[in-house]
């Protein structure tokens, strides 16, 4: 297919053809196209459905505010919804897809809502799908949700990869227009790090869509050469194709690079787009401004369009929307692109002015105070209809419309720090005021200085006031430096279909109606029309709006005030926001001493935070999970069993002060533990409530080493820094985490002893006499490597923990193993250590669960009153002290076949089951192989005192109901003698 | 934010953890404080729109504890200062 | 001598070593670690020795020092973290505590660390998609805490955009590895 509507030069490379698709229909294009420019070259106007009346759509605009050309780009899992046609970067075998329509474009369906659009005015849903109330879930969302929407999505996981970064600067330039490119090279020679980033694929931002020259060359070569010298600078990092997205606090400025977008696929193992953080303690907003449209009947049609659009489709792209246009401005810049275009050979049926002095022209006709009345053409333009000044009407054939309404500086992130911008009455147009994210200078357009020479001149100005270069400034090269006034004209008097929010359909007529129906603040007004909420924010539509609300309301604009503009700037994908962190690699994995040889075992694995632990090591043979835990608890509990414990968290305490340190954090007393001891702790918060246990061992006078369950680690060392820095900062303390340093494994059982004299040296003396129960020590193993051994026991057995450094974990695993096939030693993974611990009545995580107290685990009396500690005082309180105080008990089923279920709840053998009668809650349940019935642990109401009571166990939840008898929480050994054997 | 470390310079504030109100620095004595004391101390916070004194923890970083003064309203933070320095004053 | 086998903290026998284009990543077993932390009201003692024990000044903070048998880089108020040859100084913390004494509280730390090395003329380009250091101030001898991908650790410039040493977390060796290589393979 030949490019009709392909102009002379532009910045493409015209030797190379780029084949693409448009809904099935093949095209050619040139490297330098967008999608948008393509389809115009190739005379294809119409590009997408509206949202709401599914109205036919052009493109309004060659940018990133465009409301319209939105479609799918791609297809398959890369299918993406939403893709504004005007910034998708043209490649080889590009294939799109208009959305929003059904069948096809031309023809769609949905249309009749265009029919019926007096019912769908502003407000439609709110008014319509209010009752009845049971209504909305079932019927009318799904409908509203099928209806509306633009793409749809591929519902398959995106292929791509995203990543993150941080980069840091002296300077972050946003835009790389004259203004931008002059403020880098002013800074770029002072030396500074700089970093200039630019949405667009080709950085100069207005110069490359104007014929203006600069100095003598033109603008588009001049920045070009800017940007040539720019790329030799070592100190300054250039940025196309990223879009700063929001200003954030303190100078961090988030921003999107779209690293593969203008390829078919990214690049073997190449990022698709990477979310940057920039940290610049100066930052210069150089990011221009946004033409804005006149609203008037059937403004909407495809080939009506912005005219600096127009004339950057003519100039940088070479593409034209039709032969013979027409342009409706009311100012000097519409003239800009009629002149543009008939230099370029197309036909300029008309200038319509609103002014009765606009300038004449020896090319072209201008129509002096006239106005566009009405437009026909159903797929695309193919007549205006004028006002003009003497009040008759005129026909004007024109295949597109270029608009102009004024411009808007691009402000936004001027106000992402709740910046509000004042209104200037020269530019008839909002300029960045008030209180700017902190850093931050504009300059050039985005700070209304519309001509080239003001942006030059601003940019280099404000590079050297911001870093504080001293000096003479340089000469700003020659350019265009027109004076620029804006009148504003919003509407065109008497329309009733005229667009200002293309993208959600929002008319005059709905900002008037909601005006009338009493939404007079501008934010109401905004979700009442949705108005500026679509994907483009409302660029080029909101203006309209706050003038004509002002305008009923008979205010300024300025005392209307305008909505916040929030980040995103842009349409951000979420898979940039979510960077690499996805499925597995959504937090880091932290793996065991032990875990290859447990992989190896054929262990299966359970998340326990970010660590991977066992949880058993099935046999061949067994097929169900309780089969291989009944065996390794009972092998244990027969023999000697090895388990990796070494997640907890270890805490090395040193200094002269430690005793004195442990004493505040832990509840029960430390000052008199002797060396080679190792003591139980139970830590309390401030407020009385127990918030972690684990024991202290005490290596030496001035070392402690303090272990933390797995779940709390990084929270009780805080805890402790708190301690330390705020309410004991003279005390002699330090501390350092060593939780992965060593590798700790518990062995336990009747035969654990034996076991490890194969193994610890033979000049520690570990017998029951040399080496009691709750001893510590440092020791050797297999021939002099350091350890460490305490004997401790979470399962009630005889049992020992030996720790030695981290990556002699793996061999010391290995050697127990071997060594302990005497005994038909037995490695378990947490189910069973779970069990054992039930069976002990060791609490857990399950009952330290931020509600329970020292007194309602049976602790009660460890809370020492001959010194301080943190939590102490709170603890005494009456409510925490009540005679039914929740006590932990133990409970069994008095029926041996009964299922006891962690989670229900204790109710009296008989009364009622409700609330009110509630005695207490199960905390964990197991299946106890050594007592042949399940166990549980709860608490209960006055629960020592009740035991040998039977209760009933309750979960509505489940429907159950079991009855319990409530026994000791200690099942087994309650006298401690194995511990100690 | 960007927290100005007094002995790392300017830091980003994802590196640290919140741990609430300077005020938790200044724990009642279990010699002399009333019940009401340890009441307002473990439960009562001030919530201002405007200057507030705030414990940050550099997690990701040295391990200080810093007491930062921030504007609640504007983030805009005017002093730094190491928590155990300003305790062991 | 004992008798076991250590594996590294990638779970080989021998360091793991990976190149993508010009920069190379090599897992580095043969560290010793050990933390030092000033006794308070020791703080100018512990400076004294530590000089002696490194042959210069203990670094200040964001910054390491590398004397002839250890380094030291500044981990937190009056606290150093020392490496040194892990063949020679197995027993890190007992040699260092010897030197030190009471002025200091001394952690024995080899294996809480997974030690990386990362060299070669484009590392800044791999480093910006893993921390956030200001790459443009991080010159030679500067060292500094960071997260790399949620997991707290430790980076070294040896030579400004050239060479730099990564301690991590050992347990999440493979996380820390996945992490770096697949940015070296992103970004170069």
């Amino acid at each position: 297919m030949t490019q009709k509507n392909r102009l002379a030069s532009g910045q493409l490379d015209r030797n190379t053809t780029l084949n693409f698709t448009f809904d099935g229909k093949n095209y050619g294009g040139h490297p330098g196209d967008t999608l948008a420019s393509a389809l115009l070259a190739n005379n294809v106007r119409l590009m997408g459905r509206s949202f709401k009346y599914h109205r036919p759509r052009g493109p309004l605009t060659a940018g990133s505010e465009e409301p319209n050309a939105i479609v799918e780009l791609r297809s398959g899992a890369r299918q993406e919804p939403n893709t504004r046609a005007t910034t998708a970067e043209l490649f080889d075998g590009l294939s799109a897809k208009s959305q929003n329509r059904w069948p096809c474009l031309a023809f769609d369906a949905m249309a009749i809502n265009d029919r019926f659009s007096n019912f769908l005015t502003a407000g439609f849903y709110y008014k319509t799908f209010m009752w009845p109330a049971a209504f909305w879930e079932k019927i009318y969302e799904p409908i509203i949700r099928k209806a509306a929407g633009l793409g749809s999505l591929s519902m398959q996981a995106d292929p791509d990869d995203y990543d993150k970064g941080f980069r840091h600067c002296d300077l972050l330039i946003i835009g790389a227009g004259p203004a931008g490119l002059n403020v880098a090279v002013t800074a770029g020679r002072a030396g500074k790090q700089v970093i200039l980033a630019d949405e667009d694929f080709r950085m100069g931002g207005r110069l490359n869509a104007e014929t203006f020259a600069i100095a003598d060359m033109a603008g588009a070569d001049w920045a070009a050469q800017a940007v040539a010298e720019l790329g030799t600078m070592p100190n300054v990092r250039l940025m196309p194709r990223t879009t700063v997205i929001g200003a954030f606090d303190h100078g961090i400025y988030g921003a999107v690079e779209r690293v593969s977008d203008h390829l078919a696929t990214p690049a073997k193992c190449k990022p698709r787009q990477i979310l940057w953080r920039i940290y610049a303690p100066q930052a210069l907003l150089c990011s221009g401004a946004t033409e804005r449209p006149i609203a008037f009947e059937n403004n909407d049609r495809p080939g009506i369009m912005l005219a600096a659009s127009m004339r950057a489709y003519a100039n940088r792209w070479a593409a034209t929307p039709a032969q013979r246009v027409a342009i409706f401005t009311n100012n000097d810049d519409g003239h800009r692109t009629a002149q543009d275009l008939h230099a370029k050979g197309v036909k300029i049926a008309a200038v319509i002015d609103t002014r009765a002095d606009a300038p004449r022209s020896y090319d072209y006709e201008v129509l002096q105070g006239a106005q566009v009345s009405d437009t026909k053409g159903r797929l695309g333009l193919t007549f205006v209809e004028v006002s003009q000044a003497d009040r008759s009407t005129r026909t004007i054939e024109c295949g597109a419309l270029g608009v102009s309404g004024g411009w808007n500086p691009n402000l936004h992130l001027t106000c992402h720090q709740r910046g509000r911008p004042a209104w200037n009455d020269d530019l008839a147009a909002f300029v960045p005021a008030g209180t700017l994210p902190p850093g931050m200078t504009v300059a050039g357009a985005a700070n209304g200085l519309f001509s080239t020479h003001g942006a030059l001149k601003s940019g280099a100005d404000a590079a050297r006031k911001a870093l504080g270069l001293k000096g003479r400034a340089p000469a700003v090269p020659d350019a265009e430096d027109a004076p620029v006034t804006q009148t504003p004209f919003w509407y065109v008097e008497g329309c009733s279909r005229a667009w200002l929010d293309q993208q959600n359909d929002v008319t005059v007529k709905d900002v008037k109606l909601s005006h009338q129906e009493g939404f007079r603040s501008v934010e109401h007004l905004k979700r009442y029309t949705t108005l500026g909420m679509a994907t483009d924010q409302g660029k080029t539509s909101n203006i309209g709006g706050l003038a004509i609300m002002a305008e009923l309301a008979g205010k300024a604009i300025p005392e209307v005030g305008t909505t916040i503009f929030r980040p995103p700037y842009t349409p951000t994908a979420i898979g940039a926001l979510a960077g690499r962190m996805r499925g597995k690699e959504f937090h880091p994995t932290r793996l065991t001493p032990s875990h290859y040889w447990a992989e190896e075992r054929g262990a299966v694995f359970v998340e326990v935070g970010n660590w991977l632990r066992a949880q058993w090591f099935p046999l061949p043979g067994e097929t169900h999970w309780r089969q291989s835990v009944d065996r390794e608890v009972t092998a244990t509990r027969a023999s000697v069993g090895v388990c990796d414990c070494t997640t907890l968290g270890k805490i090395d305490v040193q200094g002269t002060d430690a005793a004195i340190f442990l004493n505040k954090i832990y509840c029960n007393g430390f000052a008199k533990l002797a060396v080679g001891k190792t003591r139980y702790g139970l830590m309390l918060r401030e407020d009385g409530i127990a918030m972690d246990d684990g024991t202290a061992a005490r290596l030496a006078e001035d070392q402690f080493v303090v272990t933390t369950t797995t779940a709390n680690a990084a929270k009780v060392y805080q805890h402790m820094e708190f301690v330390r820095q705020c309410l004991m900062p003279d005390a002699d303390v330090q501390l350092i985490s060593t939780t992965e340093a060593w590798a700790q494994y518990a062995v336990a059982g009747p035969n654990s002893r034996r076991l490890l004299q194969k193994i610890v040296d033979a000049e520690h003396d570990i017998s029951n006499e040399g080496f009691p129960f709750m001893a510590c020590a440092n020791i050797t193993v297999c021939g002099g490597l350091r350890a460490r051994l305490f004997r401790i026991s979470f399962s009630g057995e005889l049992a020992f923990e030996i720790a030695v450094p981290a990556r002699y974990g793996d061999a010391l695993m290995r050697r127990l193993m071997a060594e302990g096939e005497d005994f038909d030693v037995t490695p378990y993974g947490t189910e069973a250590l779970g069990v054992m611990r039930i069976e002990k009545g060791h609490a857990a995580g399950n009952e330290l669960n931020g509600t329970t107290t020292a007194l309602n685990l049976g602790m009660g009396r460890m809370v020492s009153k001959a010194k301080d500690s943190i939590g102490s005082k709170l603890s005494e309180r009456p409510g925490l002290n009540e005679p039914d105080a929740l006590m932990q008990v133990g409970l069994k089923p008095v029926k041996a076949d009964d299922k006891v279920t962690a989670g229900g709840h204790l109710m009296n053998a008989t009364g009622p089951v409700d609330a009110r009668n509630d005695q207490g809650y199960v905390t964990s349940a197991a299946y106890s192989p050594t007592l042949g019935h399940m166990i549980g642990l709860g608490f209960l109401k006055d629960g020592s005192n009740r035991m040998g009571e039977t209760l009933r166990l309750v979960s509505p939840v489940t429907d159950l109901t079991v009855k319990v008898e409530v026994v000791s929480a200690h099942f087994v050994d309650p006298e401690g003698e194995r511990v100690r054997a | 934010m960007i927290i100005n470390h007094p002995l790392l310079g300017p830091r980003d504030s994802a590196e640290f953890v919140y741990l609430g109100a300077a005020d938790l620095m200044k724990r009642p004595d279990p010699e002399t404080a009333s019940a009401d004391d340890w009441h307002d101390y473990a439960y009562l916070r001030d919530n201002p729109a405007g200057v507030h004194r705030e414990l940050w923890f550099h997690e990701g970083g040295d391990r200080s504890i810093l007491i930062v003064t921030r504007d609640t309203t504007t983030h805009e933070i005017s002093s730094v200062e190491l928590a155990r320095e300003v305790a062991s004053k | 001598m004992h008798d076991l086998t250590p594996i590294t903290a990638l779970g080989g026998s021998a360091p793991r070593v990976d190149t993508v284009a010009d920069v190379t990543l090599t897992e580095v077993p043969d560290v010793a670690l050990a933390s030092v932390a000033a006794r308070r009201g020791h703080e100018a003692t512990c400076a004294k020795r530590l000089k002696t024990l490194l042959g210069k000044a203990a670094p200040e903070p964001g910054h390491a020092a590398t004397g002839k048998d250890y380094t030291a880089f500044w981990m937190g108020p009056d606290q150093w973290m020392l490496s040194a040859d892990f063949d020679t100084h197995e027993d890190i913390a007992a040699l260092v505590k010897t030197q030190l004494s009471d002025a200091a509280s001394v952690t024995e730390q080899t294996d809480a660390w997974t030690c990386f090395d990362l060299t070669g003329p484009r590392i800044n380009a791999v480093l910006e998609l893993l921390c956030n250091i200001d790459l443009t101030r991080f010159d030679t001898r500067h060292a500094t805490r960071t997260s790399i991908h949620h997991l707290g650790c430790f980076v070294m410039c040896s030579k400004a955009g050239q060479s730099v040493r990564i301690l991590g977390p050992r347990a999440s060796a493979g996380s820390l590895h996945h992490a770096i290589t697949t940015a070296m393979t992103a970004a170069l």
